[in-house]
């Protein structure tokens, strides 16, 4: 299993467009900023055909250290959630799982 | 925000591009990741977060309607986790970037 990374994207955008590998970076960087910027303003993002993020906020909840069993506090917090779009599910179960339905 | 608002806020930010190939750019990027996870390769962007796919065993359902046993085969599914970074910045952990 191989790991895709920043550098991966920056090759493909460069080879896409007739940017330098150096914009090429910088619009990689850009691209996910902007979409960080938008969700901590509580705002959800859509990309269509590949999903959406939006931001749950989470009550304060009793946890439990799991060691020593004491009771512990945990804050309310502000979780990312990604739900991927069907597109997304269907692509990838027709490459990995090739004879479930979907 | 959507797709063609995230592709305005990049054309305001570099005038010197043509919104066509900004449409390019943000289109090219999400068919990486959606071409690696296709694979069933990991994406990982520092600070953002990491996609990967997650296997589901086939398994022998119930459909609760009717309580008749179904066979569910096997799937895969994608699988986000945050990054810290960003983890914190919806916390307010680190200051808004600018």
């Amino acid at each position: 299993m191989a790991t895709v990374t920043r550098a991966h994207l920056t090759e493909a955008v460069y080879e896409e467009v007739g940017l330098s590998r150096n914009e090429s970076a910088e619009l990689v960087e850009s691209v996910f900023g902007e979409i960080g910027k938008s969700l901590e303003s509580g705002e959800t993002v859509k990309i269509s055909s590949f999903g959406s993020f939006y931001v749950r906020e989470k009550g304060e909840r009793v946890g439990r250290n799991p060691k020593t069993g004491d009771e512990v506090p945990i804050l309310p917090r502000r979780v990312l959630v990604f739900r991927p779009s069907h597109v997304l599910k269907e692509r990838i179960n027709r490459s990995l799982s090739p004879k479930s339905g979907e | 925000m959507v797709k063609s608002e995230l592709i305005a806020r990049l054309a305001e930010q570099n005038p010197h591009l043509y919104q066509r190939d900004i449409e390019r750019i943000v289109s090219t990027i999400f068919e990486e990741v959606s071409r690696a996870l296709a694979r069933g390769d990991r994406v990982e962007l520092r600070g953002f977060g990491a996609y990967s796919v997650k296997r589901r065993a086939a398994r022998q359902a119930r459909n609760p309607r009717t309580g008749e046993a179904v066979h569910v085969a096997e799937k895969h599914v994608p699988f986000f986790k945050t990054g810290k970074e960003l983890r914190q910045r919806l916390n307010g952990q680190i200051p808004p970037q600018s």
